[in-house]
């Protein structure tokens, strides 16, 4: 009686083990793959990242070969090209390399724990609220140099992510909550802006839209070191969070079955985006696009669906050193513009070639 | 039985078939016409006051015969009929028209932070404002309207061409990327042209801002019949605009043909959104926040979200532009400016309320 009944349950378990077997195969196969994907775009990525640093260095009115500025960066060549490499063209180098990393893991953290692929720092309104402290020290108080323009400006983000924690949080962090208030916020911030350049000098209201479009031109070593101090803080804070961040993306329940409490990870994470977006703009202003674009385009690289920090960090420094060499460089002479403009020109049009033309899923 | 366990809808008993689905849509329904009545009073009220008010003062009786019976050479009639029936009329039409925009882009983007600028229609425009002062030389309204139309039409093309290349063709999030990513290009070449040449950034500024003064009717007369076709087509979206927040899948299983509602909602923001830019500027904000209070009123149905956005648009440009003209008399503040200031509370205030899930 009961052999006809197991012997097609023992068919059917070898069939099943057979299935198993195979999906796993593939399973695996697929892994291999996105994991030689990963490494490729990742090692990529880096080359493309040390080759135009290279170039920056090279490059300008007094130009250095490749080898010259090695040599000048190991510390075996005084003189000319020793000033020139590690007081002019080091320090603006630096600047691009914190802020470009900075601005990318800012918009990868937003936007993958707000999960919007709008949420970057310059939607939500970090940088509205840092533009707005700039333009009040630049337009209103009439501050020109000095600390006092990026102190200001860390003054307006940080008191945004103040104010957007003390709306949103109600007993608990949702995504939804925050990036609504924070576009609020930022339409308050976009109004005192244009109320300032309305009602002030023509050329004072280009200095602040200068500054608001972001530039590099400002770089020297005090500047460079404070926003070094702050990533060397923040930068190992987001390898902390990032494992929960990715469990983050499984959705709440599943998360918090795997021992994590949302709520708390969610917060963390918004917080350092926040810390670091707010670094950058307070340095450099909030180049344009790039904390919004780099996630997407580093995630579309690796068509994976995963959280690529690392990744997304790279493709803001390529952004932000290779948009300068172009600013610098590759212009005609008599235009000289800042480094945010070319990053919006250059990144937008990417980002919509990757879009038209990707095969892999956006989001 | 069932009237007696919800003695809070007494007058939903009659009901015959399906009390339970039936219950709530009613008490939906009859939310929205007492809203749409509110809104109409609302909409009268404001319109009284932006023709009374500013920085000077006319009464009510003195506004009503500038309207029926106007004296020729009386100075309250003079700027009644000039300078604020015009105001209003273009705060109103401006208004609904970009209430209704939004209304449509976060329904079809299905993404609650987007908002009528978000297609590039904004910088769009904004572009062409800028070749028409900066090389063109034109320093008008008027002479603004049709560079800042085209403009918007052309970035709505791009984008919309843009985001249905590639794999899964159009998708609510490439469109809203693609929108954001032709944004930050015409933004970098407007900020080239504004840091280069001064003349064209004491211009622009002004109409960066957003601002209901100073607009001849004739502008408005030229783009009313965009509007009322964008409106048009809005109001006939709503059904469209549901099925597409079910998802493509769902969507295409209940009948909806995705691709041409997609395009039906994108060609009605072009009109509606391009229009209000021309008139007024780019004050996205309105577009942003109208649909939330909209929501919060009657739920989530898009045919009862547009046509109450299409009310409250209005009502909210038109409060910010008397209360512009209020607070600094005898100076004024853009409504552009105001927008934000009267609008971020309400939206923060709304978002705090709602006890929604992480979107």
């Amino acid at each position: 009686m009961n052999a006809p009944v197991l012997a097609p349950a023992a068919a059917d378990r070898a069939e099943r083990e057979e299935r198993h077997e195979v999906a796993s195969r593939g399973l695996r196969t697929t892994r291999r793959r996105r994991l030689r994907r990963r490494s490729v775009v990742t090692v990529v990525l880096a080359a493309l990242a040390v080759v135009l640093s290279v170039t920056a260095l090279m490059l300008g009115d007094f130009k250095l070969s490749a080898a010259e500025v090695l040599r000048t960066l190991a510390g075996q060549d005084e003189g000319a090209a020793h000033f020139i490499v590690m007081e002019l063209r080091l320090p603006r180098l630096v600047l691009g390399v914190l802020v470009g990393t900075a601005f990318g893991l800012a918009g990868a953290l937003f936007q993958s724990v707000l999960r919007n692929p709008l949420a970057s720092p310059d939607v939500i309104g970090i940088s509205q609220g840092a533009s707005a402290g700039a333009v009040v020290a630049l337009l209103a108080v009439g501050a020109t140099s000095g600390l006092v323009v990026p102190l200001s400006a860390l003054a307006g983000g940080s008191a945004v992510g103040l104010l957007l924690y003390a709306v949103a949080w109600r007993g608990g962090m949702t995504g939804h909550r925050f990036v609504l208030a924070g576009i609020g916020v930022a339409y308050v911030c976009t109004s005192i802006i244009g109320y300032l350049l309305t009602r002030s000098d023509v050329k004072e209201a280009q200095l602040a839209l200068l500054w608001m479009t972001g530039s590099l031109g400002q770089a020297d070593w005090s500047l460079v070191r404070t926003l070094a101090v702050a990533m060397v803080v923040l930068v190992p804070l987001v390898a902390v969070v990032a494992r929960g961040l990715s469990l983050l993306l499984l959705g709440d329940e599943q998360a918090g079955s795997l021992g994590l409490r949302p709520e708390v990870t969610r917060a963390a994470v918004v917080a350092l985006g926040v810390a670091l977006a707010c670094a950058a703009t307070a340095s450099a202003g909030p180049v344009a696009f790039v904390a919004f674009t780099a996630a997407p385009v580093a995630r579309r690289l690796l068509g994976d669906g995963t959280l690529a920090l690392v990744q997304a960090a790279l493709v803001g420094v390529v952004l932000v050193v290779g948009a300068d060499i172009v600013a610098q460089h590759l212009l005609p002479a008599d235009l000289t513009v800042p480094v945010g403009v070319v990053t919006g020109a250059v990144g937008g049009p990417y980002l919509i070639w990757l879009m038209a033309s990707g095969r892999t899923r956006t989001a | 039985m069932s009237a007696v366990l919800d003695p809070a809808t007494p007058s939903a008993a009659p009901a015959p078939s399906g009390s339970a689905s039936a219950g709530p849509r009613t008490t939906g329904a009859t939310r929205g016409l007492l809203a749409v009545a509110l809104l109409l009073v609302g909409l009268a009220l404001v319109s009284l006051a932006s023709l009374a008010w500013g920085a000077r003062d006319v009464a009510p009786s003195a506004v009503w015969d500038a309207l029926l019976a106007p004296v020729p050479g009386d100075n309250d009639h003079l700027v009644v009929r000039d300078l604020r029936v015009p105001r209003t009329l273009i705060g109103l039409v401006g208004g609904a028209a970009l209430g209704a925009a939004g209304a449509l882009m976060q329904g079809v983007t299905r993404n609650p932070i987007a908002d009528p600028g978000l297609l590039g229609i904004n910088s769009g425009a904004s572009l062409a404002v800028i070749v028409a002062i900066a090389g063109l030389g034109v320093s008008s309204t008027s002479g603004y309207l049709w560079f800042a139309f085209a403009g918007a039409a052309v970035a709505a093309v791009v984008v919309y061409g843009a985001a249905s290349l590639g794999w899964e063709g159009v998708t609510p999030v490439k469109l809203a990327l693609v929108g954001a990513a032709l944004t930050a290009t015409c933004t970098s070449v407007i900020t080239v042209v504004l840091l280069t040449d001064t003349r064209t950034l004491g211009e622009y500024r002004f109409w960066q801002v957003g601002s209901l003064a100073n607009r001849p009717l004739d502008v408005l007369t030229a783009v009313l019949p965009f509007v009322l076709v964008g409106l048009v087509l809005a109001l006939a979206a709503g059904r469209v605009l549901n099925a597409l927040a079910l998802g493509d899948d769902v969507a295409r299983g209940l009948g909806q043909d995705v691709v041409r509602g997609r395009l039906l909602v994108v060609t009605a923001v072009v009109l509606l959104c391009g229009s209000a830019v021309s008139l007024v500027g780019p004050i996205a904000f309105v577009g942003l926040v109208v649909p939330h209070v909209a929501r919060a009123i009657v739920g989530p149905d898009y045919r009862w979200i547009v046509l109450l956005s299409i009310l409250l648009g209005p009502v909210l440009l038109l409060a910010a532009d008397v209360v512009g003209r209020l607070v600094v008399r005898p100076s004024e503040l853009e409504a552009g400016l105001v927008v934000a200031v009267i609008g971020a509370p309400v939206l923060i205030g709304l978002v705090r309320r709602s006890r929604a899930v992480a979107a």
